[in-house]
Protein backbone atom coordinates (compact mmCIF):
# COMPACT_ATOMS: atom_id res chain seq x y z
CA UNK A 1 0.00 0.00 0.00
CA UNK A 2 2.83 2.51 0.75
CA UNK A 3 4.45 1.63 -2.67
CA UNK A 4 1.78 2.21 -4.47
CA UNK A 5 1.36 5.19 -2.54
CA UNK A 6 4.77 6.39 -3.15
CA UNK A 7 4.20 5.86 -7.12
CA UNK A 8 1.00 8.04 -6.92
CA UNK A 9 2.62 10.68 -5.05
CA UNK A 10 5.61 10.89 -7.51
CA UNK A 11 3.51 10.20 -10.72
CA UNK A 12 1.66 13.44 -9.34
CA UNK A 13 4.86 15.05 -8.81
CA UNK A 14 6.04 14.56 -12.43
CA UNK A 15 2.70 15.78 -13.33
CA UNK A 16 3.13 18.76 -11.82
CA UNK A 17 6.28 19.52 -13.17
CA UNK A 18 5.07 18.73 -16.92
CA UNK A 19 2.29 21.43 -15.99
CA UNK A 20 4.74 24.02 -13.94
CA UNK A 21 7.07 23.45 -16.86
CA UNK A 22 4.50 24.66 -19.49
CA UNK A 23 5.85 27.90 -19.83
CA UNK A 24 4.54 28.09 -22.73
CA UNK A 25 5.85 31.72 -23.59
CA UNK A 26 9.53 32.75 -22.87
CA UNK A 27 9.15 34.87 -19.73
CA UNK A 28 11.61 37.41 -18.45
CA UNK A 29 11.54 38.04 -13.91
CA UNK A 30 11.65 41.15 -12.44
CA UNK A 31 12.35 42.50 -9.58
CA UNK A 32 10.62 45.75 -8.96
CA UNK A 33 9.40 48.23 -5.80
CA UNK A 34 5.85 47.45 -4.23
CA UNK A 35 5.02 51.29 -5.59
CA UNK A 36 4.91 49.96 -9.07
CA UNK A 37 2.62 46.98 -8.10
CA UNK A 38 0.30 48.28 -6.05
CA UNK A 39 -0.17 51.26 -8.42
CA UNK A 40 -0.52 49.24 -10.89
CA UNK A 41 1.78 50.51 -13.27
CA UNK A 42 3.44 46.99 -14.23
CA UNK A 43 -0.18 45.60 -14.58
CA UNK A 44 -0.42 48.51 -17.44
CA UNK A 45 2.80 48.02 -18.76
CA UNK A 46 3.68 44.35 -18.87
CA UNK A 47 0.57 43.35 -21.69
CA UNK A 48 2.14 45.76 -23.85
CA UNK A 49 5.59 44.50 -24.13
CA UNK A 50 4.12 41.06 -23.97
CA UNK A 51 1.92 41.88 -26.99
CA UNK A 52 4.85 43.27 -28.69
CA UNK A 53 7.59 41.01 -27.88
CA UNK A 54 5.84 37.57 -27.05
CA UNK A 55 7.06 37.26 -24.19
CA UNK A 56 5.89 37.93 -20.70
CA UNK A 57 7.18 39.55 -17.46
CA UNK A 58 7.42 37.73 -13.95
CA UNK A 59 7.02 40.25 -11.24
CA UNK A 60 8.31 40.01 -8.05
CA UNK A 61 7.40 43.27 -5.89
CA UNK A 62 9.00 43.89 -2.66
CA UNK A 63 11.00 46.89 -1.31
CA UNK A 64 14.02 48.27 -3.21
CA UNK A 65 16.62 46.67 -0.37
CA UNK A 66 15.12 43.15 -0.71
CA UNK A 67 14.74 43.56 -5.04
CA UNK A 68 18.35 44.34 -4.71
CA UNK A 69 19.35 41.70 -3.03
CA UNK A 70 17.44 39.20 -5.33
CA UNK A 71 19.40 40.69 -8.19
CA UNK A 72 23.00 40.09 -6.36
CA UNK A 73 21.69 36.73 -6.16
CA UNK A 74 20.68 36.19 -9.51
CA UNK A 75 17.26 35.29 -8.67
CA UNK A 76 16.10 37.66 -11.20
CA UNK A 77 16.84 39.12 -14.72
CA UNK A 78 15.94 42.63 -14.11
CA UNK A 79 15.58 45.26 -11.05
CA UNK A 80 13.30 48.30 -11.16
CA UNK A 81 14.07 50.06 -8.06
CA UNK A 82 14.23 53.73 -7.02
CA UNK A 83 16.96 54.21 -4.52
CA UNK A 84 19.50 56.12 -6.49
CA UNK A 85 22.76 55.70 -4.37
CA UNK A 86 21.75 51.63 -3.85
CA UNK A 87 21.70 51.67 -7.38
CA UNK A 88 24.86 52.99 -8.03
CA UNK A 89 26.42 50.62 -5.17
CA UNK A 90 24.77 47.95 -7.10
CA UNK A 91 25.84 49.04 -10.49
CA UNK A 92 30.09 49.37 -9.05
CA UNK A 93 30.01 46.26 -7.32
CA UNK A 94 29.58 44.81 -10.41
CA UNK A 95 26.25 43.16 -10.08
CA UNK A 96 24.78 44.65 -12.91
CA UNK A 97 25.22 45.29 -16.36
CA UNK A 98 23.82 48.54 -16.97
CA UNK A 99 21.31 50.73 -15.44
CA UNK A 100 18.90 53.50 -17.39
CA UNK A 101 16.98 56.09 -15.76
CA UNK A 102 13.15 54.96 -16.30
CA UNK A 103 10.64 57.88 -14.45
CA UNK A 104 10.32 59.44 -11.74
CA UNK A 105 7.24 60.68 -9.49
CA UNK A 106 7.86 62.02 -5.73
CA UNK A 107 7.48 61.62 -2.04
CA UNK A 108 4.37 63.22 -0.45
CA UNK A 109 4.33 63.44 3.50
CA UNK A 110 1.00 62.13 4.48
CA UNK A 111 -0.74 62.72 7.79
CA UNK A 112 -4.03 63.33 9.86
CA UNK A 113 -6.41 66.01 9.00
CA UNK A 114 -5.63 67.64 12.25
CA UNK A 115 -1.93 68.05 11.64
CA UNK A 116 -0.99 68.40 15.35
CA UNK A 117 2.67 69.75 14.32
CA UNK A 118 1.65 72.18 11.97
CA UNK A 119 4.01 70.49 8.60
CA UNK A 120 1.07 71.57 5.70
CA UNK A 121 2.25 75.72 6.27
CA UNK A 122 6.02 75.27 6.73
CA UNK A 123 7.26 75.86 2.71
CA UNK A 124 9.86 73.03 2.64
CA UNK A 125 10.31 69.46 3.14
CA UNK A 126 13.15 69.23 5.56
CA UNK A 127 11.47 72.03 8.08
CA UNK A 128 8.23 69.61 7.80
CA UNK A 129 10.23 66.83 8.66
CA UNK A 130 11.83 69.09 11.99
CA UNK A 131 8.73 70.08 12.74
CA UNK A 132 7.61 66.30 13.05
CA UNK A 133 11.12 66.11 15.21
CA UNK A 134 9.88 68.79 17.59
CA UNK A 135 6.66 68.09 18.57
CA UNK A 136 7.69 64.70 18.89
CA UNK A 137 4.50 63.96 16.81
CA UNK A 138 4.16 59.65 15.95
CA UNK A 139 6.07 59.52 12.78
CA UNK A 140 5.92 56.51 11.09
CA UNK A 141 9.02 54.58 9.32
CA UNK A 142 9.07 52.01 6.62
CA UNK A 143 12.52 50.46 8.55
CA UNK A 144 12.33 47.83 6.07
CA UNK A 145 15.44 49.57 3.56
CA UNK A 146 12.87 50.25 1.34
CA UNK A 147 13.70 52.97 -1.37
CA UNK A 148 11.15 55.20 0.42
CA UNK A 149 12.71 53.98 3.66
CA UNK A 150 16.13 55.34 2.17
CA UNK A 151 14.94 58.40 1.34
CA UNK A 152 13.30 58.81 4.53
CA UNK A 153 16.57 58.53 6.59
CA UNK A 154 18.02 60.89 3.76
CA UNK A 155 15.44 63.53 4.42
CA UNK A 156 15.75 62.87 8.86
CA UNK A 157 19.69 63.17 8.37
CA UNK A 158 19.55 66.68 5.70
CA UNK A 159 16.98 67.95 8.56
CA UNK A 160 19.37 67.80 11.42
CA UNK A 161 17.42 65.34 13.06
CA UNK A 162 17.79 61.64 12.82
CA UNK A 163 15.20 59.66 15.25
CA UNK A 164 16.26 56.09 16.09
CA UNK A 165 13.41 53.73 17.11
CA UNK A 166 15.54 52.54 19.90
CA UNK A 167 15.29 55.90 21.54
CA UNK A 168 12.30 57.99 19.99
CA UNK A 169 9.21 56.90 21.57
CA UNK A 170 7.49 59.16 18.77
CA UNK A 171 9.69 57.39 15.74
CA UNK A 172 8.17 53.87 15.28
CA UNK A 173 9.52 51.34 12.44
CA UNK A 174 6.53 49.20 11.01
CA UNK A 175 9.20 46.94 9.21
CA UNK A 176 6.61 46.47 6.38
CA UNK A 177 5.70 47.62 2.75
CA UNK A 178 4.21 50.84 2.10
CA UNK A 179 0.30 49.95 2.46
CA UNK A 180 0.73 48.12 5.40
CA UNK A 181 2.70 51.17 7.11
CA UNK A 182 0.03 53.35 6.05
CA UNK A 183 -2.83 50.88 7.15
CA UNK A 184 -1.10 51.46 10.24
CA UNK A 185 -0.86 55.40 10.08
CA UNK A 186 -4.23 55.48 9.52
CA UNK A 187 -5.08 53.92 12.69
CA UNK A 188 -2.18 55.58 14.91
CA UNK A 189 -3.10 58.74 13.21
CA UNK A 190 0.51 59.40 12.52
CA UNK A 191 2.32 61.08 10.40
CA UNK A 192 4.39 59.21 7.34
CA UNK A 193 6.24 59.57 4.07
CA UNK A 194 4.81 57.67 1.22
CA UNK A 195 5.57 57.34 -2.69
CA UNK A 196 2.69 59.59 -4.60
CA UNK A 197 1.84 56.10 -6.90
CA UNK A 198 1.06 53.80 -3.58
CA UNK A 199 -0.92 56.85 -2.16
CA UNK A 200 -3.53 57.68 -4.55
CA UNK A 201 -3.81 53.71 -5.07
CA UNK A 202 -4.31 53.42 -1.12
CA UNK A 203 -7.82 52.72 -0.42
CA UNK A 204 -7.80 53.00 3.34
CA UNK A 205 -6.80 56.43 4.28
CA UNK A 206 -9.48 57.09 7.03
CA UNK A 207 -8.08 60.42 8.79
CA UNK A 208 -4.99 60.35 6.70
CA UNK A 209 -4.45 63.33 3.94
CA UNK A 210 -1.21 64.53 2.10
CA UNK A 211 -0.03 67.68 4.26
CA UNK A 212 3.21 68.36 1.90
CA UNK A 213 3.78 67.71 -1.10
CA UNK A 214 6.16 69.88 -4.22
CA UNK A 215 9.50 70.17 -2.76
CA UNK A 216 12.45 69.22 -4.45
CA UNK A 217 14.15 67.01 -1.76
CA UNK A 218 10.98 64.97 -2.32
CA UNK A 219 12.12 63.46 -5.58
CA UNK A 220 11.45 60.21 -6.56
CA UNK A 221 13.80 58.62 -9.60
CA UNK A 222 13.30 55.02 -10.40
CA UNK A 223 16.28 53.19 -12.51
CA UNK A 224 15.89 49.54 -14.41
CA UNK A 225 19.02 47.31 -14.15
CA UNK A 226 19.75 44.28 -15.63
CA UNK A 227 21.41 41.88 -13.58
CA UNK A 228 25.54 40.88 -14.87
CA UNK A 229 25.45 37.74 -16.97
CA UNK A 230 28.94 37.72 -16.02
CA UNK A 231 28.00 36.37 -12.52
CA UNK A 232 25.29 34.71 -13.31
CA UNK A 233 25.12 32.99 -16.52
CA UNK A 234 21.49 31.73 -16.38
CA UNK A 235 20.47 35.65 -16.59
CA UNK A 236 18.35 36.15 -20.09
CA UNK A 237 19.96 38.70 -21.13
CA UNK A 238 19.03 39.23 -24.68
CA UNK A 239 15.47 38.95 -23.24
CA UNK A 240 16.46 41.64 -20.46
CA UNK A 241 17.95 44.11 -23.04
CA UNK A 242 14.52 43.86 -24.92
CA UNK A 243 12.73 44.84 -22.07
CA UNK A 244 14.65 47.53 -20.98
CA UNK A 245 15.17 49.36 -24.49
CA UNK A 246 11.53 49.08 -24.60
CA UNK A 247 11.35 50.85 -21.31
CA UNK A 248 13.41 53.65 -21.82
CA UNK A 249 12.21 54.24 -26.05
CA UNK A 250 9.80 57.02 -27.14
CA UNK A 251 7.20 53.84 -26.96
CA UNK A 252 7.71 52.94 -23.78
CA UNK A 253 7.66 56.19 -21.90
CA UNK A 254 4.96 57.34 -23.60
CA UNK A 255 3.35 54.29 -22.09
CA UNK A 256 4.31 55.50 -18.61
CA UNK A 257 3.47 59.19 -19.53
CA UNK A 258 -0.37 57.24 -20.38
CA UNK A 259 -0.89 55.52 -17.20
CA UNK A 260 -3.85 57.23 -15.25
CA UNK A 261 -4.93 56.05 -11.83
CA UNK A 262 -8.06 57.77 -11.04
CA UNK A 263 -7.61 60.37 -13.33
CA UNK A 264 -3.88 61.28 -12.30
CA UNK A 265 -0.76 60.64 -13.60
CA UNK A 266 1.74 59.16 -11.24
CA UNK A 267 5.09 58.27 -13.10
CA UNK A 268 7.08 61.04 -15.52
CA UNK A 269 9.09 59.71 -17.99
CA UNK A 270 13.07 60.23 -17.52
CA UNK A 271 14.84 58.43 -20.05
CA UNK A 272 15.35 61.16 -21.99
CA UNK A 273 17.16 63.58 -20.22
CA UNK B 1 -19.32 46.64 11.04
CA UNK B 2 -20.17 48.70 7.72
CA UNK B 3 -16.87 47.53 6.93
CA UNK B 4 -17.66 43.46 8.01
CA UNK B 5 -20.69 43.70 6.54
CA UNK B 6 -18.68 45.19 3.19
CA UNK B 7 -16.61 41.99 3.40
CA UNK B 8 -19.22 39.67 3.10
CA UNK B 9 -20.80 41.40 0.27
CA UNK B 10 -17.54 41.03 -1.40
CA UNK B 11 -16.95 37.98 -0.41
CA UNK B 12 -20.46 36.83 -2.39
CA UNK B 13 -19.88 38.77 -4.90
CA UNK B 14 -16.68 36.96 -5.69
CA UNK B 15 -18.05 33.93 -5.40
CA UNK B 16 -21.44 34.97 -7.82
CA UNK B 17 -19.06 36.56 -10.45
CA UNK B 18 -16.46 33.63 -10.56
CA UNK B 19 -13.88 35.86 -11.77
CA UNK B 20 -11.33 33.80 -13.46
CA UNK B 21 -8.88 35.51 -12.17
CA UNK B 22 -10.20 34.37 -8.51
CA UNK B 23 -10.84 30.58 -10.05
CA UNK B 24 -6.96 30.56 -11.10
CA UNK B 25 -5.92 31.81 -7.45
CA UNK B 26 -8.58 29.59 -5.63
CA UNK B 27 -7.08 26.39 -7.74
CA UNK B 28 -3.32 26.86 -7.76
CA UNK B 29 -4.05 27.11 -3.71
CA UNK B 30 -5.70 23.96 -3.91
CA UNK B 31 -3.20 21.93 -6.20
CA UNK B 32 -0.04 23.97 -4.00
CA UNK B 33 -1.40 23.11 -0.63
CA UNK B 34 -2.98 19.56 -2.08
CA UNK B 35 0.59 18.11 -3.33
CA UNK B 36 2.33 19.33 -0.41
CA UNK B 37 -0.16 17.04 1.90
CA UNK B 38 0.69 14.27 -0.77
CA UNK B 39 3.74 14.77 -0.32
CA UNK B 40 4.10 15.78 3.47
CA UNK B 41 1.81 12.18 3.95
CA UNK B 42 4.08 9.76 2.12
CA UNK B 43 6.87 11.20 4.40
CA UNK B 44 4.89 12.07 7.77
CA UNK B 45 2.80 9.14 7.84
CA UNK B 46 5.81 6.19 7.92
CA UNK B 47 7.94 8.61 9.71
CA UNK B 48 5.31 8.51 12.44
CA UNK B 49 4.54 5.56 12.39
CA UNK B 50 8.05 4.35 12.83
CA UNK B 51 9.07 6.54 15.85
CA UNK B 52 5.82 5.00 17.36
CA UNK B 53 6.87 1.39 17.71
CA UNK B 54 10.73 1.44 16.80
CA UNK B 55 12.60 1.39 20.38
CA UNK B 56 15.96 3.47 19.66
CA UNK B 57 18.13 5.72 21.34
CA UNK B 58 17.67 9.29 21.08
CA UNK B 59 13.83 8.18 20.65
CA UNK B 60 12.77 10.68 23.22
CA UNK B 61 14.54 13.85 21.59
CA UNK B 62 13.14 12.74 17.99
CA UNK B 63 9.69 13.00 19.71
CA UNK B 64 10.10 16.30 21.51
CA UNK B 65 12.29 17.41 17.96
CA UNK B 66 8.96 16.52 15.72
CA UNK B 67 6.54 18.06 18.95
CA UNK B 68 8.41 21.67 19.05
CA UNK B 69 8.56 21.16 14.80
CA UNK B 70 4.93 21.50 14.69
CA UNK B 71 4.97 25.16 15.47
CA UNK B 72 8.43 25.91 12.63
CA UNK B 73 7.35 29.83 11.99
CA UNK B 74 6.45 29.47 8.34
CA UNK B 75 8.43 32.69 7.76
CA UNK B 76 11.33 30.58 8.46
CA UNK B 77 11.14 27.22 6.76
CA UNK B 78 10.49 29.92 3.15
CA UNK B 79 13.26 31.26 3.96
CA UNK B 80 15.44 28.42 4.77
CA UNK B 81 13.94 26.75 1.23
CA UNK B 82 14.46 30.17 -0.79
CA UNK B 83 18.28 30.15 0.61
CA UNK B 84 18.43 26.30 -0.85
CA UNK B 85 16.53 27.20 -3.92
CA UNK B 86 18.05 30.59 -4.26
CA UNK B 87 20.58 30.95 -7.71
CA UNK B 88 23.18 31.18 -5.19
CA UNK B 89 22.44 28.53 -3.38
CA UNK B 90 23.27 24.59 -3.06
CA UNK B 91 19.85 23.47 -5.38
CA UNK B 92 19.92 26.85 -7.69
CA UNK B 93 20.80 25.28 -10.97
CA UNK B 94 17.31 23.47 -11.14
CA UNK B 95 15.73 27.07 -11.73
CA UNK B 96 12.97 25.96 -8.74
CA UNK B 97 12.71 29.54 -7.47
CA UNK B 98 9.36 31.39 -7.98
CA UNK B 99 7.35 28.27 -9.21
CA UNK B 100 4.29 26.54 -7.53
CA UNK B 101 7.16 23.61 -7.27
CA UNK B 102 9.13 25.84 -4.76
CA UNK B 103 5.57 26.48 -3.14
CA UNK B 104 4.61 22.53 -2.66
CA UNK B 105 8.54 22.23 -1.17
CA UNK B 106 8.05 24.67 1.32
CA UNK B 107 4.73 23.69 2.48
CA UNK B 108 5.70 20.02 2.43
CA UNK B 109 8.47 21.04 5.04
CA UNK B 110 6.28 23.01 7.15
CA UNK B 111 3.77 19.97 7.58
CA UNK B 112 5.59 17.08 7.39
CA UNK B 113 6.41 17.74 11.28
CA UNK B 114 2.85 18.05 12.07
CA UNK B 115 1.53 15.06 10.63
CA UNK B 116 4.82 12.98 11.95
CA UNK B 117 4.01 14.03 15.55
CA UNK B 118 0.24 13.64 15.29
CA UNK B 119 0.51 10.14 13.96
CA UNK B 120 3.17 9.34 15.95
CA UNK B 121 0.82 9.79 19.02
CA UNK B 122 -1.81 8.47 17.42
CA UNK B 123 0.06 5.24 16.47
CA UNK B 124 1.32 5.00 19.54
CA UNK B 125 -1.93 4.76 21.48
CA UNK B 126 -3.04 2.54 19.13
CA UNK B 127 -0.34 -0.04 19.31
CA UNK B 128 -0.98 -0.23 23.09
CA UNK B 129 -3.69 -2.28 22.22
CA UNK B 130 -2.96 -4.45 19.43
CA UNK B 131 0.68 -4.18 18.18
CA UNK B 132 1.29 -7.34 20.83
CA UNK B 133 -1.25 -9.15 19.03
CA UNK B 134 0.31 -8.43 15.58
CA UNK B 135 3.96 -9.58 16.85
CA UNK B 136 2.32 -12.55 18.29
CA UNK B 137 1.24 -12.79 15.14
CA UNK B 138 4.78 -12.79 13.58
CA UNK B 139 3.91 -10.12 11.51
CA UNK B 140 6.84 -8.35 9.84
CA UNK B 141 8.15 -4.77 10.99
CA UNK B 142 6.82 -3.43 7.40
CA UNK B 143 3.05 -5.23 7.91
CA UNK B 144 3.06 -4.15 11.53
CA UNK B 145 3.40 -0.36 10.87
CA UNK B 146 0.83 -0.74 7.65
CA UNK B 147 -1.56 -2.46 9.64
CA UNK B 148 -1.30 0.05 12.84
CA UNK B 149 -1.67 2.96 9.96
CA UNK B 150 -4.69 1.47 8.34
CA UNK B 151 -6.69 0.75 11.49
CA UNK B 152 -5.66 4.34 12.90
CA UNK B 153 -7.32 5.21 9.49
CA UNK B 154 -10.12 7.62 11.17
CA UNK B 155 -8.04 9.63 13.55
CA UNK B 156 -4.98 9.89 10.86
CA UNK B 157 -8.33 11.46 8.24
CA UNK B 158 -7.86 14.62 11.16
CA UNK B 159 -4.11 14.65 10.95
CA UNK B 160 -4.06 15.16 7.34
CA UNK B 161 -6.57 17.83 7.59
CA UNK B 162 -4.76 19.70 10.11
CA UNK B 163 -1.41 19.27 7.69
CA UNK B 164 -3.55 20.49 5.17
CA UNK B 165 -5.30 23.38 6.82
CA UNK B 166 -1.82 24.73 7.97
CA UNK B 167 -0.81 24.57 4.18
CA UNK B 168 -3.59 26.27 2.87
CA UNK B 169 -3.70 29.07 5.18
CA UNK B 170 -0.21 30.20 5.75
CA UNK B 171 1.62 32.90 4.17
CA UNK B 172 4.86 33.56 5.26
CA UNK B 173 6.91 30.49 3.45
CA UNK B 174 4.97 30.81 0.07
CA UNK B 175 5.15 34.43 -0.40
CA UNK B 176 8.64 34.40 -0.11
CA UNK B 177 9.53 31.21 -2.31
CA UNK B 178 6.96 31.90 -4.64
CA UNK B 179 7.42 35.86 -4.91
CA UNK B 180 3.23 36.41 -5.26
CA UNK B 181 3.91 36.50 -9.26
CA UNK B 182 0.01 37.03 -10.65
CA UNK B 183 -0.59 33.78 -12.79
CA UNK B 184 2.09 32.21 -11.75
CA UNK B 185 2.36 31.59 -7.98
CA UNK B 186 -0.64 33.87 -6.58
CA UNK B 187 -2.04 31.81 -4.10
CA UNK B 188 -5.41 33.06 -1.91
CA UNK B 189 -3.36 34.09 1.33
CA UNK B 190 -0.56 35.77 -1.14
CA UNK B 191 -3.66 37.50 -2.78
CA UNK B 192 -5.12 38.64 0.47
CA UNK B 193 -1.55 40.43 1.85
CA UNK B 194 -1.48 42.13 -1.92
CA UNK B 195 -5.17 43.88 -1.01
CA UNK B 196 -4.27 44.31 2.51
CA UNK B 197 -1.22 46.23 0.87
CA UNK B 198 -3.34 48.16 -1.21
CA UNK B 199 -5.23 49.35 1.41
CA UNK B 200 -8.45 47.08 -0.25
CA UNK B 201 -9.45 46.07 2.77
CA UNK B 202 -13.05 44.77 2.48
CA UNK B 203 -11.88 43.18 -0.92
CA UNK B 204 -8.72 41.61 1.50
CA UNK B 205 -11.58 40.29 3.85
CA UNK B 206 -13.75 38.79 1.15
CA UNK B 207 -11.30 36.98 -0.06
CA UNK B 208 -10.27 35.32 3.63
CA UNK B 209 -14.16 34.72 3.80
CA UNK B 210 -13.62 32.67 1.11
CA UNK B 211 -10.83 30.78 2.14
CA UNK B 212 -12.51 29.97 5.13
CA UNK B 213 -15.54 28.45 3.26
CA UNK B 214 -12.60 26.58 1.33
CA UNK B 215 -11.31 25.15 4.42
CA UNK B 216 -15.46 24.18 5.99
CA UNK B 217 -15.78 22.55 2.65
CA UNK B 218 -12.87 20.43 2.40
CA UNK B 219 -13.28 19.68 6.25
CA UNK B 220 -16.84 18.64 5.62
CA UNK B 221 -16.66 16.28 2.52
CA UNK B 222 -13.14 14.61 4.68
CA UNK B 223 -16.20 14.37 7.54
CA UNK B 224 -18.77 12.91 4.87
CA UNK B 225 -16.04 10.55 3.40
CA UNK B 226 -15.12 9.28 7.01
CA UNK B 227 -18.80 8.80 8.08
CA UNK B 228 -19.45 6.82 5.42
CA UNK B 229 -16.03 4.64 5.40
CA UNK B 230 -17.08 4.35 9.11
CA UNK B 231 -20.31 2.63 8.25
CA UNK B 232 -19.20 0.66 5.67
CA UNK B 233 -16.63 -1.10 8.11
Amino acid sequence: MTLRGGALVLTLCLLWSAAGGSADRPFLTLASTTSTRDSGLIRYLVPRFRSLSGADVRVVAVGTGRALELGRRGDVDVVLVHARQAEDRFMADGHGLLRRDVMYNDFVIVGPRSDPAGVAGTGAALAAFARIAEHEATFLSRGDDSGTHQAERRLWAMSGVEPSASSDRWYRETGNGMGATLNTASQLGSYSLSDRGTWIAFRNRGDLRILFEGDPPLHNPYGVMIVNPERHPHVKVDLARRFVEWLVSDEGQRAIADFRLEGQQLFYPSAGR
Amino acid sequence: MSELGQAFVTALRLIVELDPDLAEIVLLSLQVSGSALLLAAAIGLPVGAVVAILRFPGRRAVIVALNAAMGLPPVVVGLLVYLLLSRSGPLGPLGLLFTPTAMVIAQTLLIVPIIAALTRQAVEDLSDEIDEQLRSLGASFGQRIATLLFEGRFTLVTTLLAGYGRALGEVGAVIIVGGNIGHVTRVMTTAIALETNRGDLPLALGLGILLVGLALTINGLAQGVQEVARRAA
